[in-house]
Protein backbone atom coordinates (compact mmCIF):
# COMPACT_ATOMS: atom_id res chain seq x y z
CA UNK A 1 0.00 0.00 0.00
CA UNK A 2 1.21 3.65 -0.72
CA UNK A 3 4.35 1.95 -1.71
CA UNK A 4 5.42 4.87 -3.93
CA UNK A 5 5.38 7.57 -1.48
CA UNK A 6 7.08 5.28 1.35
CA UNK A 7 10.49 6.35 1.64
CA UNK A 8 11.92 3.71 3.27
CA UNK A 9 15.71 3.60 4.66
CA UNK A 10 16.67 -0.06 6.50
CA UNK A 11 20.35 0.54 7.67
CA UNK A 12 21.88 -2.76 7.51
CA UNK A 13 23.63 -4.30 10.47
CA UNK A 14 26.13 -6.62 8.45
CA UNK A 15 28.74 -3.30 8.50
CA UNK A 16 28.78 -3.58 11.85
CA UNK A 17 30.35 -7.24 12.59
CA UNK A 18 33.62 -5.86 10.48
CA UNK A 19 34.04 -2.44 11.77
CA UNK A 20 37.22 -3.33 14.64
CA UNK A 21 36.69 0.11 16.11
CA UNK A 22 32.89 0.18 17.85
CA UNK A 23 32.58 -1.96 20.79
CA UNK A 24 30.80 -4.72 20.22
CA UNK A 25 29.05 -4.88 23.30
CA UNK A 26 27.47 -1.48 22.56
CA UNK A 27 23.44 -0.71 22.25
CA UNK A 28 22.14 -3.11 19.61
CA UNK A 29 18.39 -3.66 18.17
CA UNK A 30 16.45 -2.46 16.28
CA UNK A 31 14.13 0.57 15.72
CA UNK A 32 11.40 1.08 13.77
CA UNK A 33 10.13 4.74 12.70
CA UNK A 34 6.55 5.55 11.61
CA UNK A 35 4.21 8.16 10.58
CA UNK A 36 4.46 12.08 9.26
CA UNK A 37 5.53 12.79 5.64
CA UNK A 38 6.44 16.30 6.76
CA UNK A 39 9.47 15.23 9.00
CA UNK A 40 10.32 12.29 7.44
CA UNK A 41 13.40 13.50 5.51
CA UNK A 42 14.17 14.85 9.17
CA UNK A 43 14.20 11.75 10.74
CA UNK A 44 15.71 10.15 8.07
CA UNK A 45 18.63 12.51 8.05
CA UNK A 46 19.08 12.34 12.09
CA UNK A 47 18.79 8.19 11.59
CA UNK A 48 21.98 8.31 9.29
CA UNK A 49 23.76 10.33 11.65
CA UNK A 50 22.40 8.20 14.28
CA UNK A 51 23.66 4.81 13.37
CA UNK A 52 27.23 6.50 13.01
CA UNK A 53 27.56 6.79 16.60
CA UNK A 54 25.53 3.60 17.14
CA UNK A 55 26.72 1.15 14.49
CA UNK A 56 24.89 -1.70 16.39
CA UNK A 57 21.43 -0.48 15.90
CA UNK A 58 19.37 -0.64 12.72
CA UNK A 59 16.43 1.80 12.24
CA UNK A 60 13.71 2.09 9.61
CA UNK A 61 12.20 5.33 8.81
CA UNK A 62 8.87 4.86 7.09
CA UNK A 63 6.59 7.92 6.19
CA UNK A 64 2.32 7.02 5.14
CA UNK A 65 1.25 10.48 7.18
CA UNK A 66 0.52 11.18 10.80
CA UNK A 67 -2.38 9.12 11.20
CA UNK A 68 -0.27 6.00 10.05
CA UNK A 69 2.25 6.26 12.38
CA UNK A 70 -0.35 6.80 14.97
CA UNK A 71 -2.06 3.45 14.50
CA UNK A 72 1.39 1.86 14.10
CA UNK A 73 2.37 2.82 17.62
CA UNK A 74 -1.70 1.94 18.73
CA UNK A 75 -0.96 -1.52 16.94
CA UNK A 76 2.36 -1.74 18.21
CA UNK A 77 3.96 -1.83 14.78
CA UNK A 78 6.14 0.78 15.37
CA UNK A 79 8.34 2.12 18.68
CA UNK A 80 8.32 6.05 17.61
CA UNK A 81 5.33 7.71 15.98
CA UNK A 82 6.87 10.84 13.92
CA UNK A 83 3.41 13.53 14.05
CA UNK A 84 2.97 16.98 11.86
CA UNK A 85 -0.27 17.29 14.94
CA UNK A 86 -1.20 16.44 18.62
CA UNK A 87 -2.73 13.44 19.20
CA UNK A 88 -6.38 13.56 19.52
CA UNK A 89 -7.91 12.47 22.86
CA UNK A 90 -10.22 9.82 20.83
CA UNK A 91 -6.48 8.61 19.84
CA UNK A 92 -5.48 8.43 23.44
CA UNK A 93 -8.32 6.90 24.78
CA UNK A 94 -7.85 4.05 22.12
CA UNK A 95 -4.24 3.31 22.44
CA UNK A 96 -5.06 3.41 26.11
CA UNK A 97 -7.31 0.47 25.75
CA UNK A 98 -4.80 -1.41 23.60
CA UNK A 99 -2.29 -0.90 26.59
CA UNK A 100 -0.17 2.11 24.79
CA UNK A 101 0.38 5.13 26.95
CA UNK A 102 1.80 7.60 24.31
CA UNK A 103 4.34 9.97 25.22
CA UNK A 104 4.96 13.22 23.68
CA UNK A 105 8.22 15.07 23.17
CA UNK A 106 8.48 18.30 20.81
CA UNK A 107 11.48 17.90 18.27
CA UNK A 108 11.28 20.74 16.23
CA UNK A 109 8.63 23.94 14.73
CA UNK A 110 7.28 23.76 11.13
CA UNK A 111 5.37 26.38 9.79
CA UNK A 112 2.71 25.24 6.91
CA UNK A 113 3.39 27.53 3.68
CA UNK A 114 0.72 27.86 1.46
CA UNK A 115 1.79 26.98 -2.12
CA UNK A 116 0.94 28.75 -5.49
CA UNK A 117 2.05 28.41 -9.33
CA UNK A 118 5.13 30.67 -10.53
CA UNK A 119 2.77 32.43 -12.74
CA UNK A 120 -0.16 33.55 -10.70
CA UNK A 121 0.17 36.87 -9.81
CA UNK A 122 -0.89 36.92 -5.81
CA UNK A 123 1.67 36.82 -3.49
CA UNK A 124 -0.30 37.44 0.20
CA UNK A 125 -3.78 36.19 1.30
CA UNK A 126 -5.36 36.14 4.76
CA UNK A 127 -6.65 33.05 6.77
CA UNK A 128 -10.24 34.14 5.82
CA UNK A 129 -9.53 34.66 2.20
CA UNK A 130 -8.08 30.79 2.63
CA UNK A 131 -10.84 29.42 4.55
CA UNK A 132 -13.22 30.78 1.45
CA UNK A 133 -10.86 29.16 -1.04
CA UNK A 134 -10.75 26.21 0.68
CA UNK A 135 -14.59 26.15 1.82
CA UNK A 136 -15.62 26.98 -1.97
CA UNK A 137 -17.35 30.22 -0.74
CA UNK A 138 -14.84 31.77 -3.53
CA UNK A 139 -14.39 29.80 -6.94
CA UNK A 140 -11.87 31.88 -9.00
CA UNK A 141 -8.91 33.78 -8.42
CA UNK A 142 -10.08 36.67 -10.32
CA UNK A 143 -12.37 36.96 -7.08
CA UNK A 144 -9.06 38.07 -5.27
CA UNK A 145 -7.57 39.72 -8.33
CA UNK A 146 -5.34 37.65 -9.68
CA UNK A 147 -6.32 35.61 -13.39
CA UNK A 148 -9.40 34.28 -14.23
CA UNK A 149 -8.23 31.04 -13.45
CA UNK A 150 -10.93 28.48 -11.30
CA UNK A 151 -9.18 27.52 -8.34
CA UNK A 152 -7.99 23.46 -8.05
CA UNK A 153 -7.80 22.82 -4.35
CA UNK A 154 -5.01 20.26 -3.26
CA UNK A 155 -4.91 19.03 -0.11
CA UNK A 156 -3.05 15.84 1.78
CA UNK A 157 -4.88 12.54 2.28
CA UNK A 158 -7.20 12.38 5.64
CA UNK A 159 -3.82 10.09 7.06
CA UNK A 160 -2.15 13.26 6.79
CA UNK A 161 -1.26 15.57 10.53
CA UNK A 162 -1.44 18.58 8.13
CA UNK A 163 -4.39 17.71 6.44
CA UNK A 164 -6.11 17.90 10.35
CA UNK A 165 -3.80 20.77 11.32
CA UNK A 166 -4.99 22.74 8.02
CA UNK A 167 -8.77 21.07 8.96
CA UNK A 168 -8.45 23.03 11.92
CA UNK A 169 -6.83 26.02 11.57
CA UNK A 170 -8.07 27.23 7.96
CA UNK A 171 -11.83 25.46 7.52
CA UNK A 172 -12.35 25.50 11.16
CA UNK A 173 -10.47 28.87 11.98
CA UNK A 174 -9.12 27.07 15.00
CA UNK A 175 -12.98 26.76 16.39
CA UNK A 176 -13.47 23.66 18.09
CA UNK A 177 -17.42 23.50 17.82
CA UNK A 178 -17.33 24.74 13.60
CA UNK A 179 -18.99 22.00 11.41
CA UNK A 180 -17.04 23.09 8.08
CA UNK A 181 -15.38 20.99 5.64
CA UNK A 182 -12.77 21.14 3.37
CA UNK A 183 -15.20 21.25 -0.37
CA UNK A 184 -15.79 18.06 -1.48
CA UNK A 185 -14.20 18.71 -4.68
CA UNK A 186 -10.84 19.38 -3.23
CA UNK A 187 -8.19 16.97 -4.09
CA UNK A 188 -6.80 14.35 -1.92
CA UNK A 189 -2.87 13.66 -3.47
CA UNK A 190 -0.85 10.87 -1.44
CA UNK A 191 2.23 13.01 -0.90
CA UNK A 192 3.49 16.37 -0.03
CA UNK A 193 5.65 15.78 -3.56
CA UNK A 194 2.30 14.84 -5.44
CA UNK A 195 1.16 18.20 -4.23
CA UNK A 196 4.46 20.15 -5.04
CA UNK A 197 4.32 18.14 -9.05
CA UNK A 198 0.59 19.62 -9.14
CA UNK A 199 1.53 23.29 -8.44
CA UNK A 200 4.04 23.42 -10.77
CA UNK A 201 2.39 22.33 -13.83
CA UNK A 202 -1.36 23.79 -13.02
CA UNK A 203 -1.58 27.63 -12.41
CA UNK A 204 -5.05 27.39 -10.73
CA UNK A 205 -3.54 24.95 -8.50
CA UNK A 206 -3.17 25.94 -4.54
CA UNK A 207 -1.66 23.52 -2.02
CA UNK A 208 0.12 23.15 1.59
CA UNK A 209 2.66 21.49 2.96
CA UNK A 210 5.37 21.65 5.59
CA UNK A 211 8.34 24.26 5.35
CA UNK A 212 10.74 21.47 4.55
CA UNK A 213 8.87 20.40 1.06
CA UNK A 214 9.08 24.22 -0.39
CA UNK A 215 11.55 24.81 -3.32
CA UNK A 216 11.95 27.50 -5.51
CA UNK A 217 10.18 25.80 -8.46
CA UNK A 218 7.10 26.99 -6.61
CA UNK A 219 5.63 30.45 -4.89
CA UNK A 220 5.12 30.43 -0.81
CA UNK A 221 2.60 32.96 0.05
CA UNK A 222 1.70 35.38 2.72
CA UNK A 223 -0.14 35.18 4.95
CA UNK A 224 -2.40 37.37 7.54
CA UNK A 225 -4.26 36.59 10.69
CA UNK A 226 -4.82 39.85 11.89
CA UNK A 227 -1.33 40.54 12.30
CA UNK A 228 0.29 42.01 9.19
CA UNK A 229 1.57 39.48 6.62
CA UNK A 230 3.98 37.20 6.70
CA UNK A 231 6.45 34.71 4.75
CA UNK A 232 7.05 31.49 6.21
CA UNK A 233 10.27 31.52 6.94
CA UNK A 234 12.20 30.26 10.08
CA UNK A 235 12.75 33.77 12.10
CA UNK A 236 8.77 34.42 11.33
CA UNK A 237 8.39 30.80 12.39
CA UNK A 238 10.43 31.33 15.36
CA UNK A 239 8.76 34.72 16.93
CA UNK A 240 5.33 32.56 16.07
CA UNK A 241 4.38 35.86 13.85
CA UNK A 242 3.57 33.63 10.91
CA UNK A 243 -0.10 32.05 11.17
CA UNK A 244 0.10 28.88 10.32
CA UNK A 245 3.16 27.61 13.03
CA UNK A 246 2.98 24.32 14.92
CA UNK A 247 5.16 21.94 16.66
CA UNK A 248 6.41 18.67 15.45
CA UNK A 249 6.34 15.11 17.68
CA UNK A 250 7.47 12.30 18.73
CA UNK A 251 5.73 9.66 20.11
CA UNK A 252 6.59 6.63 22.09
CA UNK A 253 4.65 4.22 24.44
CA UNK A 254 5.61 5.16 27.88
CA UNK A 255 8.50 7.37 28.51
CA UNK A 256 10.92 6.87 25.76
CA UNK A 257 13.67 4.07 27.24
CA UNK A 258 16.70 1.90 26.19
CA UNK A 259 17.05 2.51 22.43
CA UNK A 260 14.14 4.78 22.19
CA UNK A 261 15.74 7.22 24.59
CA UNK A 262 18.56 7.22 22.85
CA UNK A 263 17.32 8.40 19.61
CA UNK A 264 14.95 11.12 20.85
CA UNK A 265 17.92 12.04 23.00
CA UNK A 266 19.96 12.41 19.75
CA UNK A 267 17.37 14.14 17.73
CA UNK A 268 17.20 16.84 20.58
CA UNK A 269 21.00 16.76 20.86
CA UNK A 270 22.78 19.98 18.71
CA UNK A 271 23.44 17.19 16.31
CA UNK A 272 20.31 15.77 15.93
CA UNK A 273 18.45 19.39 15.85
CA UNK A 274 20.86 20.22 12.72
CA UNK A 275 19.30 17.86 10.45
CA UNK A 276 15.86 19.03 11.16
CA UNK A 277 17.66 22.36 10.82
CA UNK A 278 19.07 20.98 7.27
CA UNK A 279 16.20 20.17 6.05
CA UNK A 280 14.15 23.61 6.68
CA UNK A 281 12.61 23.41 10.00
CA UNK A 282 12.87 25.19 12.93
CA UNK A 283 14.87 23.84 16.22
CA UNK A 284 14.02 23.94 19.30
CA UNK A 285 17.01 26.07 20.52
CA UNK A 286 16.41 28.48 18.77
CA UNK A 287 13.09 29.07 19.36
CA UNK A 288 13.71 28.78 23.45
CA UNK A 289 16.23 31.73 23.17
CA UNK A 290 14.10 33.90 21.30
CA UNK A 291 11.14 33.01 23.46
CA UNK A 292 13.61 34.00 26.79
CA UNK B 1 -2.12 -52.88 -7.68
CA UNK B 2 1.02 -50.79 -7.25
CA UNK B 3 -0.79 -48.28 -10.03
CA UNK B 4 -3.87 -47.99 -8.94
CA UNK B 5 -2.38 -46.57 -5.35
CA UNK B 6 -0.21 -44.23 -7.08
CA UNK B 7 -3.13 -42.95 -9.09
CA UNK B 8 -5.04 -42.69 -5.94
CA UNK B 9 -2.86 -40.99 -4.15
CA UNK B 10 -2.51 -38.74 -6.98
CA UNK B 11 -6.17 -37.71 -7.44
CA UNK B 12 -6.60 -37.33 -3.93
CA UNK B 13 -3.51 -34.45 -3.90
CA UNK B 14 -5.60 -32.85 -6.54
CA UNK B 15 -8.93 -32.59 -5.24
CA UNK B 16 -7.34 -31.56 -2.42
CA UNK B 17 -5.43 -29.09 -3.75
CA UNK B 18 -8.94 -27.78 -5.51
CA UNK B 19 -10.83 -27.72 -1.80
CA UNK B 20 -7.83 -25.51 -0.49
CA UNK B 21 -8.77 -23.19 -3.11
CA UNK B 22 -12.24 -22.94 -2.68
CA UNK B 23 -11.79 -22.97 0.85
CA UNK B 24 -9.33 -19.97 0.49
CA UNK B 25 -11.93 -17.80 -0.84
CA UNK B 26 -14.92 -19.23 1.47
CA UNK B 27 -12.51 -17.78 4.38
CA UNK B 28 -11.52 -14.59 2.85
CA UNK B 29 -15.14 -14.09 1.95
CA UNK B 30 -16.21 -14.91 5.76
CA UNK B 31 -13.59 -12.57 7.03
CA UNK B 32 -14.21 -9.74 4.95
CA UNK B 33 -18.30 -9.98 6.03
CA UNK B 34 -17.13 -10.64 10.04
CA UNK B 35 -15.28 -7.20 9.98
CA UNK B 36 -17.21 -5.33 7.32
CA UNK B 37 -21.17 -6.25 9.38
CA UNK B 38 -19.33 -5.02 12.58
CA UNK B 39 -19.64 -1.47 11.35
CA UNK B 40 -23.14 -1.78 11.26
CA UNK B 41 -23.02 -2.17 15.20
CA UNK B 42 -22.04 1.53 15.48
CA UNK B 43 -23.38 2.81 11.85
CA UNK B 44 -26.57 2.94 10.22
CA UNK B 45 -26.84 0.80 7.37
CA UNK B 46 -28.90 3.24 5.50
CA UNK B 47 -26.69 6.29 5.96
CA UNK B 48 -23.67 3.57 4.65
CA UNK B 49 -25.15 2.94 1.71
CA UNK B 50 -27.40 6.07 0.82
CA UNK B 51 -24.74 8.79 2.42
CA UNK B 52 -23.42 11.20 -0.23
CA UNK B 53 -20.57 12.51 2.17
CA UNK B 54 -17.40 10.76 2.79
CA UNK B 55 -15.76 12.33 6.24
CA UNK B 56 -14.13 9.79 7.68
CA UNK B 57 -12.16 11.95 10.35
CA UNK B 58 -14.40 14.41 11.12
CA UNK B 59 -16.58 14.54 14.35
CA UNK B 60 -18.93 12.71 13.53
CA UNK B 61 -17.52 10.74 11.02
CA UNK B 62 -19.87 9.97 8.27
CA UNK B 63 -18.99 7.66 5.84
CA UNK B 64 -21.35 7.36 2.84
CA UNK B 65 -20.44 5.46 0.29
CA UNK B 66 -21.82 7.03 -2.69
CA UNK B 67 -19.60 9.50 -4.12
CA UNK B 68 -17.24 6.41 -4.14
CA UNK B 69 -19.15 4.39 -5.84
CA UNK B 70 -20.60 6.51 -8.42
CA UNK B 71 -16.64 7.58 -8.91
CA UNK B 72 -15.44 3.76 -9.24
CA UNK B 73 -18.69 3.38 -11.73
CA UNK B 74 -17.61 6.74 -13.66
CA UNK B 75 -14.20 5.65 -14.12
CA UNK B 76 -14.91 2.08 -15.08
CA UNK B 77 -18.00 3.15 -17.29
CA UNK B 78 -15.46 5.66 -19.06
CA UNK B 79 -12.58 2.64 -19.48
CA UNK B 80 -15.74 0.38 -21.42
CA UNK B 81 -16.30 2.96 -23.61
CA UNK B 82 -13.08 3.32 -24.46
CA UNK B 83 -11.56 -0.51 -24.42
CA UNK B 84 -14.24 -2.68 -25.99
CA UNK B 85 -14.80 -1.23 -29.21
CA UNK B 86 -11.04 -0.75 -29.79
CA UNK B 87 -10.47 -4.44 -27.99
CA UNK B 88 -13.35 -5.97 -30.43
CA UNK B 89 -11.96 -4.69 -33.00
CA UNK B 90 -8.39 -5.66 -32.49
CA UNK B 91 -9.91 -9.34 -31.87
CA UNK B 92 -11.39 -9.34 -35.20
CA UNK B 93 -8.24 -7.84 -36.44
CA UNK B 94 -6.18 -10.31 -34.70
CA UNK B 95 -8.46 -13.22 -35.76
CA UNK B 96 -9.87 -12.56 -39.61
CA UNK B 97 -8.22 -10.02 -41.72
CA UNK B 98 -4.06 -9.50 -40.43
CA UNK B 99 -1.59 -11.78 -42.34
CA UNK B 100 0.17 -14.75 -40.23
CA UNK B 101 3.33 -12.42 -39.72
CA UNK B 102 1.48 -9.59 -38.08
CA UNK B 103 -0.72 -11.18 -36.74
CA UNK B 104 2.26 -12.99 -34.46
CA UNK B 105 3.54 -9.87 -33.48
CA UNK B 106 0.48 -8.35 -32.86
CA UNK B 107 -0.26 -11.58 -30.29
CA UNK B 108 2.86 -10.53 -28.77
CA UNK B 109 2.81 -6.84 -28.29
CA UNK B 110 -0.35 -7.47 -26.53
CA UNK B 111 0.81 -9.95 -24.43
CA UNK B 112 3.93 -7.13 -23.90
CA UNK B 113 0.90 -4.68 -22.56
CA UNK B 114 -0.22 -7.01 -20.12
CA UNK B 115 2.40 -7.16 -18.56
CA UNK B 116 2.95 -3.40 -18.03
CA UNK B 117 2.72 -2.72 -14.03
CA UNK B 118 0.13 -0.59 -13.00
CA UNK B 119 1.92 1.48 -11.24
CA UNK B 120 4.29 2.40 -14.33
CA UNK B 121 0.62 3.17 -16.07
CA UNK B 122 0.79 5.53 -13.10
CA UNK B 123 3.45 7.44 -13.57
CA UNK B 124 3.10 8.01 -17.23
CA UNK B 125 -0.56 9.07 -16.48
CA UNK B 126 0.80 11.76 -13.80
CA UNK B 127 3.61 13.02 -16.05
CA UNK B 128 2.30 12.86 -19.15
CA UNK B 129 -1.38 12.02 -19.99
CA UNK B 130 -2.82 13.83 -16.98
CA UNK B 131 -1.06 17.19 -18.34
CA UNK B 132 -1.87 16.39 -21.83
CA UNK B 133 -5.84 15.90 -21.38
CA UNK B 134 -5.57 19.12 -19.30
CA UNK B 135 -4.51 21.17 -22.38
CA UNK B 136 -6.79 19.73 -24.65
CA UNK B 137 -9.83 19.90 -22.90
CA UNK B 138 -9.13 22.91 -20.91
CA UNK B 139 -9.86 21.28 -18.24
CA UNK B 140 -9.13 22.92 -14.49
CA UNK B 141 -6.51 20.03 -13.73
CA UNK B 142 -5.47 16.69 -15.15
CA UNK B 143 -5.95 14.66 -12.52
CA UNK B 144 -9.75 13.46 -13.39
CA UNK B 145 -11.41 10.57 -14.05
CA UNK B 146 -11.20 10.44 -18.07
CA UNK B 147 -7.07 10.08 -17.16
CA UNK B 148 -8.21 7.01 -15.03
CA UNK B 149 -10.57 5.67 -17.66
CA UNK B 150 -8.11 5.65 -19.99
CA UNK B 151 -4.99 3.89 -18.26
CA UNK B 152 -7.61 1.22 -16.76
CA UNK B 153 -8.74 0.39 -20.84
CA UNK B 154 -5.32 0.07 -21.56
CA UNK B 155 -5.10 -2.80 -18.59
CA UNK B 156 -8.34 -4.04 -19.92
CA UNK B 157 -7.33 -4.27 -23.38
CA UNK B 158 -4.76 -7.51 -23.07
CA UNK B 159 -7.75 -9.15 -21.64
CA UNK B 160 -10.15 -8.73 -23.88
CA UNK B 161 -8.51 -8.74 -27.14
CA UNK B 162 -7.30 -12.42 -26.05
CA UNK B 163 -10.37 -13.84 -24.50
CA UNK B 164 -12.49 -12.49 -27.80
CA UNK B 165 -9.39 -13.73 -30.05
CA UNK B 166 -10.05 -17.19 -28.47
CA UNK B 167 -13.81 -17.28 -29.38
CA UNK B 168 -13.56 -16.06 -32.49
CA UNK B 169 -10.81 -18.47 -33.98
CA UNK B 170 -13.01 -21.43 -32.26
CA UNK B 171 -16.43 -20.58 -34.56
CA UNK B 172 -16.54 -23.70 -36.38
CA UNK B 173 -15.08 -23.08 -40.22
CA UNK B 174 -17.79 -24.07 -41.70
CA UNK B 175 -19.60 -21.07 -40.61
CA UNK B 176 -17.45 -18.65 -42.53
CA UNK B 177 -17.39 -21.23 -45.78
CA UNK B 178 -21.86 -21.13 -46.01
CA UNK B 179 -21.57 -17.28 -45.53
CA UNK B 180 -19.04 -16.92 -47.89
CA UNK B 181 -21.02 -19.70 -50.36
CA UNK B 182 -24.52 -17.16 -50.06
CA UNK B 183 -22.04 -14.56 -51.27
CA UNK B 184 -21.25 -12.44 -48.50
CA UNK B 185 -18.59 -10.20 -48.67
CA UNK B 186 -16.01 -10.78 -45.91
CA UNK B 187 -17.23 -7.88 -43.91
CA UNK B 188 -20.47 -8.96 -43.66
CA UNK B 189 -19.39 -12.53 -42.72
CA UNK B 190 -17.68 -10.97 -39.38
CA UNK B 191 -20.11 -8.12 -38.67
CA UNK B 192 -23.29 -10.66 -39.01
CA UNK B 193 -21.53 -14.19 -38.74
CA UNK B 194 -18.37 -14.63 -36.87
CA UNK B 195 -19.40 -11.73 -34.13
CA UNK B 196 -22.79 -13.24 -33.02
CA UNK B 197 -21.24 -16.58 -33.18
CA UNK B 198 -18.21 -15.39 -30.92
CA UNK B 199 -20.52 -13.67 -28.65
CA UNK B 200 -20.66 -15.19 -25.76
CA UNK B 201 -16.92 -15.66 -25.49
CA UNK B 202 -16.64 -11.80 -26.43
CA UNK B 203 -18.97 -10.75 -23.43
CA UNK B 204 -17.28 -13.22 -21.02
CA UNK B 205 -13.68 -11.11 -22.59
CA UNK B 206 -15.42 -7.78 -21.43
CA UNK B 207 -16.38 -8.68 -18.53
CA UNK B 208 -13.25 -10.25 -17.53
CA UNK B 209 -11.88 -7.04 -18.75
CA UNK B 210 -14.22 -4.97 -16.56
CA UNK B 211 -13.64 -7.00 -13.48
CA UNK B 212 -10.07 -6.08 -13.70
CA UNK B 213 -10.91 -2.42 -14.56
CA UNK B 214 -13.21 -2.01 -11.44
CA UNK B 215 -10.46 -3.48 -9.29
CA UNK B 216 -7.71 -1.61 -10.00
CA UNK B 217 -6.06 0.29 -7.46
CA UNK B 218 -2.63 1.70 -7.73
CA UNK B 219 -3.63 4.19 -11.36
CA UNK B 220 -6.48 5.37 -9.57
CA UNK B 221 -5.19 6.43 -6.74
CA UNK B 222 -2.26 8.09 -7.95
CA UNK B 223 -4.66 9.76 -10.58
CA UNK B 224 -7.92 10.62 -10.52
CA UNK B 225 -7.13 13.47 -7.93
CA UNK B 226 -9.05 11.50 -5.12
CA UNK B 227 -11.41 13.63 -3.88
CA UNK B 228 -14.11 12.44 -2.61
CA UNK B 229 -17.26 14.66 -4.47
CA UNK B 230 -20.53 13.72 -5.88
CA UNK B 231 -19.11 13.19 -9.35
CA UNK B 232 -21.21 15.16 -12.65
CA UNK B 233 -18.76 14.18 -14.47
CA UNK B 234 -16.06 12.09 -15.81
CA UNK B 235 -13.74 15.04 -16.44
CA UNK B 236 -13.66 16.23 -12.87
CA UNK B 237 -11.32 14.61 -10.25
CA UNK B 238 -13.45 12.05 -8.31
CA UNK B 239 -12.34 9.32 -5.69
CA UNK B 240 -13.14 5.41 -5.90
CA UNK B 241 -13.88 2.26 -3.66
CA UNK B 242 -10.40 1.19 -4.08
CA UNK B 243 -8.26 4.29 -4.09
CA UNK B 244 -9.95 4.92 -0.74
CA UNK B 245 -9.62 1.84 0.83
CA UNK B 246 -5.28 1.91 -0.42
CA UNK B 247 -5.18 5.63 0.64
CA UNK B 248 -6.70 5.20 3.97
CA UNK B 249 -6.17 2.10 5.51
CA UNK B 250 -2.87 2.76 6.85
CA UNK B 251 -3.85 5.16 9.36
CA UNK B 252 -6.95 3.16 10.46
CA UNK B 253 -6.37 1.59 14.06
CA UNK B 254 -7.24 -2.00 13.67
CA UNK B 255 -10.79 -2.11 15.70
CA UNK B 256 -12.32 1.34 14.61
CA UNK B 257 -15.07 2.14 13.30
CA UNK B 258 -13.00 3.78 10.19
CA UNK B 259 -11.07 0.62 9.97
CA UNK B 260 -14.50 -1.20 9.85
CA UNK B 261 -16.06 1.02 7.17
CA UNK B 262 -13.08 0.49 4.84
CA UNK B 263 -14.01 -3.16 5.21
CA UNK B 264 -17.59 -2.41 3.82
CA UNK B 265 -16.47 -0.82 1.16
CA UNK B 266 -13.83 -4.11 0.46
CA UNK B 267 -16.97 -5.89 0.79
CA UNK B 268 -19.71 -3.65 -1.71
CA UNK B 269 -16.17 -3.99 -4.00
CA UNK B 270 -15.83 -7.67 -4.18
CA UNK B 271 -19.90 -8.57 -4.24
CA UNK B 272 -19.52 -5.92 -7.66
CA UNK B 273 -16.39 -7.91 -8.72
CA UNK B 274 -17.96 -11.21 -7.81
CA UNK B 275 -20.66 -10.81 -9.76
CA UNK B 276 -18.83 -9.56 -13.01
CA UNK B 277 -17.13 -12.59 -12.82
CA UNK B 278 -19.96 -14.74 -12.29
CA UNK B 279 -21.62 -13.11 -15.67
CA UNK B 280 -18.60 -13.67 -17.20
CA UNK B 281 -18.44 -17.17 -16.37
CA UNK B 282 -21.78 -18.08 -17.46
CA UNK B 283 -21.67 -16.44 -20.71
CA UNK B 284 -18.37 -18.75 -21.39
CA UNK B 285 -20.21 -21.90 -20.40
CA UNK B 286 -23.20 -21.08 -22.65
CA UNK B 287 -20.35 -20.38 -25.12
CA UNK B 288 -18.79 -23.62 -24.76
CA UNK B 289 -22.18 -25.84 -25.16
Amino acid sequence: MKKFILITMIVPLFLAGCDGDTDPNGPNGFIQIKGSDTIVNAEQMVAENFIKIYPHIAIAVTGGGTGVGIASLINKNCQIAGASREMKSKEINTANKYGVHPFETVVAFDGVAVIVNLNNPIDKLTIDDLHNIYTGKIKNWKDLGGKDIAFVLLSREVSSGTHTYFKEQVIQLGKKTSKEEFLPGTLLLSSSQAIVEEVVSNEGAIGYLGMGYVSGRTKSLMLDKGKGYFSPTVPNVISKQYPLSRPLYFYTDGDPNNLTKLFVDYALSEQGQQCFKSSGFVPLKDNATENK
Amino acid sequence: MRQKISEYIIESAIKLSGFVIIGFVILIFLFLLKDALSLFGTYSAGKFLFGTNWLPISEPPKFGMIPLLLGSIYVTFGAILICVPLGVATALFIAEVAPRSIKQILKSLVEILASIPSVVLGFIGIIWLGPFLKTTFGLTTGMCGLTGSLLLAFMALPTIISISEDALVSVPRTFKEAAYGLGATKWQTMWRVMLPAASSGIIAGVMLGIGRVIGETMVVLMVTGNAPVMPTSILQPLRTLTATIAGEMGETVSGSEHYYALFTVGLVLFIITFMINFGADLSLRKARQ
